[in-house]
Parts: structure tokens; sequence; C-alpha cells
């Protein structure tokens, strides 16, 4: 019998939505275009529940800079996230909105303002026992 | 369609009952309820069980304890609303003509398990979007998004906790019955901004019933039978923002508009509300969702006085709310809201309360509410949220 040979580590994307590209500067959302009704979803798609169709769908890239709509502060995290940390919905230029983290700024409300310019930086954030890293996305202030 | 009365509620005091199952807490309720009517299991031809965590045949476990009398169960789980949403399958069954005599039961048993800890999910918990879901931060934004269009201060939310705390004190079945002066709750621990831990719900167990009969029998069980005006049940229409953030307020107003065209009134007619303050950011939503006050006066409104019971600021509490309040500002309506104590103090057991929410419109119709009492309440409606997304509302009126 052969012996199964173990396949070369990956890097992969932590969430059907993001992308990867060569480097890490490369990386961008994907979203879908519903081609009956234009609209535009986060990732991939394969029904519409605006028009309630199967599309098509067009696989679109969308923008890696937007603005803050709203945010929240979490204090209270499931154990192994450390708190405080801001939890925020951020509008896509050219449409789309995404759940996300805005970091490199302290985590108080004075220091967020509804609206301010926002872009997106991927990086490594964990490696599982085969050796696959994996890469998720945050915000920070523009 | 038959008109359909309820003839018996009970509730029992949420809290903890580690020594107890669901349906234990479930039987009781509804033997209660049985017993509000003057009736026994042998009138009740089906039961409607709203349950979110047992596993399955939660209703006929509950019959296990209150009598296996071999009626049709329907087995419900809608979120937060699924104890209301069971309340509406009862009427409709017996408004249809196929039943008489039908009980809802919501019940549930959370233990400590709290809403931050039931549903962890370490796959998702480095996406980029920690903790967005769960439900402390999708009504802290929630609360944002009234504060970015309207400028609510977090003082505005955080007196929902301040009256639901004071109203508390008159409800021995709520969980806590603690008050909570504005600094108090204003310095409370931060859970996810703006709600602090004294604007979140306590989680716990519980369980309430309701014995609903078409109305051309009611009299049969009781002098004061209490007519359902309007039961109503809406989802979430398409929105924008749908994957990132549940709307919370589309659907409510959907339910809103059916419920007052269904019962042939306006917002202005209702004596009180229980509505969903799960966090204390959603109770200001709701004031506005269900018309009790125009677009964007939520803060104002509460702090006019005219939600608390009484239709004013308690005198203690009147120098902390002084600085908020717009004397140029002319309430549109004088309903009281979550004269129980809310969610806020009465406690969250999902699948319970929906049902208790009706239970304690009943009760102050009846005039047996007690130091809570709204006096005169004449009609009342309960509101549920469940995410996402399900709203019930119910109008009941004597």
């Amino acid at each position: 019998m052969a012996e199964a040979t173990a396949a070369a580590p990956e890097v992969r994307p932590l969430v059907p939505h993001l992308t990867l590209g060569e480097t890490r500067d490369k990386d961008y959302l994907n979203g879908s275009v519903c081609k009956n009704c234009g609209t535009r979803y986060v990732g991939p798609r394969l029904f519409c529940g605006k028009c309630s169709s199967d599309g098509p769908f067009e696989k679109v890239q969308l923008a890696s800079t937007g603005e803050l709509y709203v945010f929240t502060i979490i204090h209270q995290a499931t154990p192994y996230v450390q708190a405080p940390y801001i939890a925020a919905i951020i509008d896509l230029d050219g449409g789309g909105s995404v759940n996300t983290n805005i970091v490199g700024i302290e985590p108080k409300p004075e220091n967020l303002k509804f609206g301010m310019k926002v872009k997106m930086f991927t990086e490594k954030v964990s490696e599982d026992r085969e050796g696959n890293s994996y890469v998720a996305y945050r915000f920070t202030p523009a | 369609m038959r008109e359909v009365a309820i003839v018996g509620v009970s509730m029992i005091k949420f809290g903890r009952y580690a020594d107890r199952d669901f349906s234990q807490l479930a039987a009781q309720a509804g033997l209660e309820a049985l017993k509000d009517a003057g009736m026994n299991m042998k009138s009740v031809e089906a039961l409607y069980s709203g349950n979110l965590y047992a596993t399955s045949g939660s209703g006929q476990r509950i019959l296990q304890q209150m009598g296996q009398t071999g009626i049709p169960v329907v087995n419900v789980a809608n979120a937060c609303a699924t104890g209301s949403t069971a309340f509406r399958e009862a009427y409709f069954a017996i408004a249809s003509g196929a039943y008489d005599v039908a009980m809802a039961v919501g019940s549930e048993q959370m233990g400590k398990q709290g809403l931050l800890g039931s549903r962890g999910d370490p796959a998702t918990s480095l996406e980029g979007r920690v903790g967005s879901y769960m439900m402390p931060a999708v009504f802290g934004m929630a609360g944002m998004e009234h504060a970015r269009a309207h400028g609510t201060q977090m003082e505005h939310f955080a007196m929902a906790s301040v009256k639901n705390h004071f109203h508390s004190t008159g409800n021995p079945l709520a969980q806590y019955q603690k008050e909570s002066p504005l600094d108090e709750v204003m310095n409370a621990r931060m859970i996810a901004y703006p709600n602090t831990l004294l604007m979140c719900c306590p989680t716990g167990d519980g369980a309430a019933a309701a014995i609903l009969c078409s109305m051309d029998k009611a009299r049969q069980f009781t002098t004061q039978p209490i007519k359902i005006a309007a039961s109503v049940l809406t989802s979430d229409p398409w929105s924008v923002r749908d994957e990132t953030l549940a709307d919370i307020n589309t659907l409510t107003r959907n339910a809103a508009k059916i419920a007052y065209e269904q019962a042939g009134i306006g917002p202005e007619d209702l004596d009180q509300v229980e509505l969903h303050d799960c966090f204390a950011t959603a109770e200001l939503l709701h004031y506005e969702n269900l018309g009790l006050c125009d677009e964007g006066m939520a803060g104002k409104h509460i702090a006019s006085g005219a939600t608390w019971i009484g239709n004013k600021i308690p005198t203690k509490y009147e120098e902390d709310i002084a600085p908020f309040v717009d004397k140029t500002y002319k309430p549109k309506t004088k309903t009281v809201v979550n004269a129980s104590g809310g969610l806020l103090s009465k406690g969250h057991p999902l699948g319970a309360t929906g049902v208790a929410n009706i239970a304690e419109i009943v009760f102050h119709l009846r005039g047996q509410a007690g130091a809570r009492q709204v006096e005169g309440s004449k009609i009342g409606m309960a509101h549920v949220i469940g995410l996402c997304s399900a709203c019930t509302l119910n109008i009941i009126q004597k």
C-alpha cells in the first residue's frame, strides 16, 4: 500500500468572501451581483433573497475602502478573545456592507465617528495542525 | 374567523430552578392556568408548546407531567418569539373553528448559560467579525444606529433600565426586583457599548401558559373573557444591510400596521405595552416602531415620563432625568411600557417570554396586577422580537 503523502501546507482565507492574492496587499473581498435585480451581496451567492430568483450572479471584486456605518465596543467577550475591541459595520465604497473589527485605535466611543473613512488590511491569524495558515481581514482608519 | 378569548393565564416566577426540568416548570404554569380558567385537562383539545433549547417533543414531555389525554401537540421554535408564536398558533386553531379550547405554554430552562456563552462558535472567532453576531453586539449596534440618525445619548437608553427596574419592584414574579438609579446603570460594567450590564436582560428559567377559547364558549368558564383583538407575525423583509445587522425595526413596523388595522385602534388607544426590551437600547427603538412616539423622539419620550406607570417620572428620579427633559415635548401617547419590569428585570427564558408578556397584560386588564397595576387598563399589546428575525404582536382587550 502506498503511504499517504501529506499535502503541502496552504494559505487559506478564513471566510469565503475573502479572495487571496499572491501577496497580502493583493487580497480583496469578493461579492456577487444578481443579474436579475442588481442587488450586490458580499461573498458567493446562489439565490437572491430580494428578487426571489437564481440570478445568475456575476462575481465582483468589492472595494477595500469604505465608511463606518455603526459600531459597538465589546467588553464582555468569549473567553478566548481579548476585550475590549471594536465591532463595526462598514459600508464599502461602491456597495456591500461587512461586519468587521476596527483596529489601530483605542476602543473608545470618542475615537469613532459615524461615516469615518476606513480601509481594509489582511493578515495571517492562525494555523491548523496540518500547517495550513489562515488569513483574515480587518479595517483601520484610512 | 371566530372571535377568540383568553380565559386563563399563569406565569411562574422567573429565576433559577436547578432542581427541576423545563417540563415541570411548564406543567406548573399549565396547571395554574387551568385553575385560573376553572377547567381541567379534559377540556383542552390541543396543546401548543414553545421551547427553544429542549430536544424535540417538548409539549409531549409537558403532557407527561400535566395530563396525558392524547390531544394533538404542536412544538414551536421561533427564536425569542417562540412562546408568542405558539400562542398565535393556538389562536388560529380556535379562530378557524378546528377547536374550542387550546393551551399555549412557553417554557425554557437556560440555567446560567448566558447569551454570551450560549452559542459561541470558535470557528468564526477570528474571521474579522469577532463578536458581531452575539446578541449584545447586535443590540449595541442597533442602538448606535438610532444614535447616528437622531443623536440619542447613552443616558436616554439607560433610562429604560431605570424605569423597568423601578417597575419591577411591584412584580413578585420578576427574576430581579431591584431599583437602579441612572448613575448606577451608566456606571455598571460595560458589556457592549452603549449597553452596560444593567441594560442587558438576565437569562434564567421560567414558564407561562394561556388557555384560549372561542368567545362564544368563553362565558362558560369566566365572567371576564379577554378578547384577542389582533395576533400578528412577521419576518424581516430584505434590507440593504441584511447580511451585517439584523433589522429589528422594519418587521416590527410592518406588524404594528397590521395589528392596529386588525384591532381597529391606534397606538393612542393602548393603555399599556409589554415590549421586547432584551437590551435597553431596544426599548427606545420600539417606541417609534410601535408608533408610541414620532420618529426620532424616543429619547424625549422616555424622559417625559409618558411610558412610566402613572405617566410621570417618580419624584426620586426627577433630578437625575431633568437634564434630558424637553419641556416643549408633548407625548402623543400615554401608553405605559413594561409595567412588569420588562425582560430587563423579569428575565428572559426564551420560550416562556412570549406567553408571559400576554399573561402580564391579562393581569392588568383584570385589575390583578397589584402594586404595578396600570390603573383602568382596558387594552394592551404584547410585542416580541426573535432574531433573525420574527416579530409577534398581540393586542388584547377587555
